[in-house]
């Protein structure tokens, strides 16, 4: 029985039934990633000591009826962004090389009072600034569907570790689609939640508005559960909100019938492929089929979601980052000298080149003289698209399209050509601007056998409407392993 | 000089808030502890960590908006102000630039030259800084993070005051009424209260403003008033000699007298302010503004009001008594429970103010309890003890704070009414001073002043003088 085949919900069961213990699951895991790395690369951290002393731990408490819950034993993989006590979170960037935190991320800790065993730190676009993790200190993740192709970002290292079974299920970060778009590519499921959903505490912050924590996969099953464990109201984030529709689980139905579904023109037009499109179109036909009601309609103000969403990104993240300055933690040049020396060669020598850009291009929107020009009127679109979805969401339950424009490009292809990589999160970024939930699972592969990811965005609180869609969806297909998956 | 030329002053004041926990963590806002061991993630900017609001902080900010006449920002939000420097840990400051708390105010002074209303252009919150400590010895630094995220409030004035004797009547009043509130001890040696003086100089009569310079940080009132001085002088002299005033951030030396540049505006860094993402806008309510408007204590002029009509006290008893809130809270609470107000105000403007003066304290040293001062007037009231007696008490009262009934009992201090014990003493003064008993008897009524004092002398100060006064009388016809 390959234990890393089943869902998190199924191992879950197994183990609460007795026919699995943690430590077992969290042993297949171990092999799983020893077997794999060397392919694929997707942690930075394995912390196999340290899992199955928690493996332990959490058996015990699941035999003397402490744990209960869905996730109970089941190993997990963390994105190397979220803190984790006493263990190395890097960002996967040479600037935190050397980081050990002192506390757990309110959605980890969450995860963890659920019975979660953590397995390791998944590798992530360095400081969750890209589309393909190939800007991480550590090396590229390569794509388990074809390691010529990248798995996508920034939360590729999540994605690819799932899409490999060598976890049932990782957590991942989303600021502009880097749990959706990943998980497109690498052929697993993924929901980025409603801004405020998950606490952002211990999150290391790259766009503090946009930024939210969210679970990635084999399907919406595990993601409702996983996103209900996650879910809290946190005191210590200013920003987190007091939901009390969190029972996601709930909304798993498979019926559709009289459900509005609206697709965007503007999602259809120049720039999509079109074995995406094909694919997309075909996924609306089979909610159709299923009852809903689905409809083109025009978004509006599609192209102006990428300007806006890099001017504000960029500009929070260039504040962010001020804090790694050799100073405290972190990285520190060798030899400098005085403060401003120093500074100036740690952040040099700390910071890789897409992270170099983005300080520098958000230091210049809020630079004075520049800021009414670009960081004002970014927010100003931001809500004016925000307005444009309350308008969708008044005639829609769901919206549905594409979750990237393509299937994974080639490893190399995107670094040279920023801004076509910039350009490639265009169907992702303005859910996190208007702060809307979504989700994005697989409809099917193209030519190269690579997956296509199906989007599908809720309003704000209304995950659970995409979750029924996303869910029935899903039941008229069956879980497509990666190649490596199946190794 | 051939020219006349005025002064144009606007001052930055911070104030470090009496919250008993910083504005963005549950750190100790305690001041001389250990460095680094009030500090948490949020205060030493760990990645990961997010700032809470400290309601306290947005209460105090308040009141003192609401005392200085100022109008509220219902809807108000904190922006970044970005700076790297090691004492700021997350390289950027939490502060209010777009939408303050609190602005368009102002404050009433008075100076010799009559009174005027200095306008407060707004009052926002922010976090400080930590602190840098140089080694002596090496080229190293070290950081103490314990003051970082202490909340301030920072109160800028308009460029409303012309000179340092306005500045001076300014800060006082700020403190009297910050410190009324309760929202700062405002103690300037120990930093919570510090001015940035901005200051520049033009013609009389000339509409336009001068250039202005910013001094910083400057320690005392006494110093800002030296500083203000030494720098109208300074632009004079440039201006009279042809030269131009820079643009610039200066340091006052006090012990030198002087002021050097720091920096100019050339140099002057872009703070790339924005919204602050991590902190939701902050809404105050029409009824909680309106609840902290109904709970604003009794500031001081309504206090010295007050004083006047219902304890019939002298303005100028009045005046002194509720210069300090320390003073007034003193008052009030002895007078409560010994209800003697006119007693506890002789207390206060003698004796408390000749040791305070002779121990070199300011009134916010005083560590009395009213309880204790309220016990000494009840026994001096039931003549328990004398007044010589009483003085001796209330400096141990002052320095000990020790309760007098205690103290008069163990030391024995009791005023005799023993007729018979003061018969005796009496007689034997009237015996040793025959060239006094000789002046009253021939009719110098003065001379008896000098027997009572014999007298009491020889029983030690404890006698009963009214009672001294009358057997003498009776003793001499």
């Amino acid at each position: 029985m390959k234990l890393l085949s089943l869902t998190a919900v199924a191992l879950g069961k197994k183990i609460r039934a007795g026919e699995v213990t943690a430590q077992e699951a969290v042993q297949a895991s171990l092999e799983a990633i020893q077997q794999k790395e060397e392919q694929i690369h997707s942690f930075v951290t394995i912390d196999q000591e340290g899992a199955l002393f928690r493996a332990r731990e959490v058996q015990k408490k699941i035999e003397a009826g402490m744990l209960t819950g869905p996730l109970a034993g089941v190993p997990v993989a963390i994105k190397d962004n979220l803190c984790t006590k006493g263990m190395l979170t890097t960002c996967s960037s040479k600037m935190l090389n050397n980081f050990i935190p002192t506390y757990t991320a309110e959605a980890v800790l969450n995860l963890e009072k659920a019975g979660a065993v953590i397995i390791g730190k998944t590798n992530m676009d360095e400081f969750a600034m890209g589309s393909t993790t190939e800007t991480s200190a550590f090396g590229v993740t390569k794509n388990p569907w074809n390691t010529d192709y990248v798995p996508g970002g920034s939360s590729g290292g999540s994605c690819a570790a799932v899409a490999a079974e060598e976890v049932p299920y990782a957590l991942g970060s989303d600021t502009g689609g880097s749990i959706r778009q990943p998980s497109a590519f690498c052929g697993v499921t993924g929901i980025k939640p409603t801004y405020g959903t998950v606490s952002r505490f211990g999150l290391i912050a790259y766009g503090s508005s946009l930024d939210q924590i969210g679970p990635v996969a084999k399907d919406v099953t595990d993601c409702a559960a996983i996103l209900e464990a996650i879910t809290s109201y946190d005191k210590k984030d200013s920003t987190s909100i007091q939901r009390k529709d969190a029972d996601f689980t709930s909304a798993l139905v498979d019926d559709v019938k009289g459900m509005k579904i609206g697709i965007p023109r503007d999602y259809l037009k120049e720039g999509l492929d079109s074995e995406v499109k094909e694919a997309v179109l075909a996924a609306a036909k089979v909610l159709e089929e299923k009852g809903a009601v689905v409809e083109e309609f025009d978004l509006s103000l599609v192209e102006y979601a990428i300007p806006a969403y890099y001017v504000i990104a960029a500009a929070e993240a260039s504040s962010n980052l001020e804090r790694f300055d050799g100073v405290k933690y972190g990285y520190r040049a060798k030899d400098y000298e005085g403060l401003h020396d120093m500074y100036k060669k740690s952040r040099s020598q700390g910071f890789g080149a897409e992270v170099k850009r983005r300080i520098m291009l958000g230091s210049f929107v809020l630079s004075s003289g520049y800021y009414d020009a670009y960081y004002l009127k970014a927010l100003r679109t931001k809500a004016l698209i925000k307005q444009a979805f309350d308008r969708a969401f008044a005639n829609y339950d769901v919206i549905l399209g594409p979750a990237a424009p393509t299937t994974a490009p080639r490893l190399g292809e995107s670094l040279s050509d920023p801004l076509k990589m910039y350009l490639g999160d265009v169907y992702t970024v303005s859910v996190n601007l208007a702060g809307l939930p979504g989700i994005s699972l697989p409809c099917g592969l193209d030519k190269n056998g690579l997956p296509i990811g199906l989007q599908m965005i809720g309003d704000c609180f209304q995950e659970k409407k995409m979750i029924r869609a996303a869910y029935a969806y899903e039941q008229t297909r069956t879980y497509q392993q990666s190649p490596l998956a199946e190794q | 000089m051939s020219k006349e030329y005025e002064t144009v002053i606007g001052l930055e004041v911070h104030v470090e808030l009496a919250t008993k926990t910083k504005i963005f963590c549950s750190c100790s806002t305690a001041f001389g502890s250990a460095p680094n061991t009030h500090t948490c993630p949020v205060c030493t900017g760990m990645p990961g960590s997010l700032p809470v609001l400290n309601k306290k902080v947005v209460e105090y900010a308040l009141a003192v908006g609401l005392a200085t006449g100022c109008k509220i920002n219902q809807y108000s939000k904190f922006d970044r102000k970005n700076y790297f420097y090691p004492d700021n840990p997350q390289n950027y400051q939490i502060s209010q630039l777009y939408l303050p708390l609190c602005y368009d105010g102002g404050i009433e002074i008075e100076t010799e030259s009559g009174s005027k209303t200095v306008g407060i252009h707004e009052i926002h919150m922010e976090e400080d800084a930590g602190k840098l400590v140089h080694d002596d010895w090496e080229e190293v630094s070290f950081v103490d993070y314990n003051r970082s995220g202490v909340p301030l409030i920072e109160i800028v004035s308009e460029p409303d005051m012309r000179s340092a004797e306005e500045v001076i009547a300014y800060l006082e009043k700020l403190r009297t009424i910050i410190q009324y509130l309760g929202a700062s001890d405002c103690k300037m040696q120990e930093g919570s209260m510090r001015a940035d003086v901005n200051l520049s100089v033009r013609e009389k009569g000339a509409k336009a403003f001068g250039t202005r310079t910013e001094m910083k940080n400057i320690g005392s009132f006494k110093a800002i008033a030296r500083a203000i001085e030494a720098e109208t002088a300074r632009q004079i002299d440039l201006i009279e000699a042809g030269q131009p005033v820079v643009q610039e951030t200066r340091r006052w030396n006090d012990e030198q007298g002087y002021s050097y540049a720091m920096r100019s505006k050339e140099d002057a860094q872009d703070y790339r302010y924005f919204p602050e993402p991590d902190l939701v806008p902050l809404v105050i309510s029409d009824a909680y503004l309106q609840r902290l408007r109904d709970s604003q204590p009794e500031l001081r002029d309504e206090k010295l009001a007050r004083y006047i009509s219902e304890f019939e006290l002298p303005e100028y008893d009045a005046q002194i008594l509720t210069s300090v809130k320390k003073l007034a809270d003193l008052f009030e609470a002895a007078t409560k429970l010994c209800g003697k107000a006119k007693k506890v105000s002789n207390w206060l403007m003698g004796e408390t103010m000749r040791l305070m003066k002779e121990r070199d304290m300011d009134p916010e040293d005083l560590a009395f309890s009213p309880a204790n001062l309220a016990k000494l007037i009840a026994l001096t009231e039931a003549g328990t003890i004398n007044g010589t007696v009483a003085k001796e008490v209330f400096e141990q009262i002052f320095d000990k704070d020790l309760d007098p009934e205690q103290y008069v009992e163990t030391h024995g201090l009791k005023t005799v009414d023993d007729e018979d014990a003061l018969r005796s003493a009496i007689a034997k003064v009237i015996q040793d001073n025959p060239k006094s008993v000789e002046d009253y008897r021939g009719g110098k009524e003065k001379a008896i002043g000098f027997l009572v004092g014999q007298t009491m002398k020889a029983m030690k100060g404890k006698a009963n003088p009214g009672l001294v006064n009358q057997i003498l009388k009776e003793m001499l016809s």
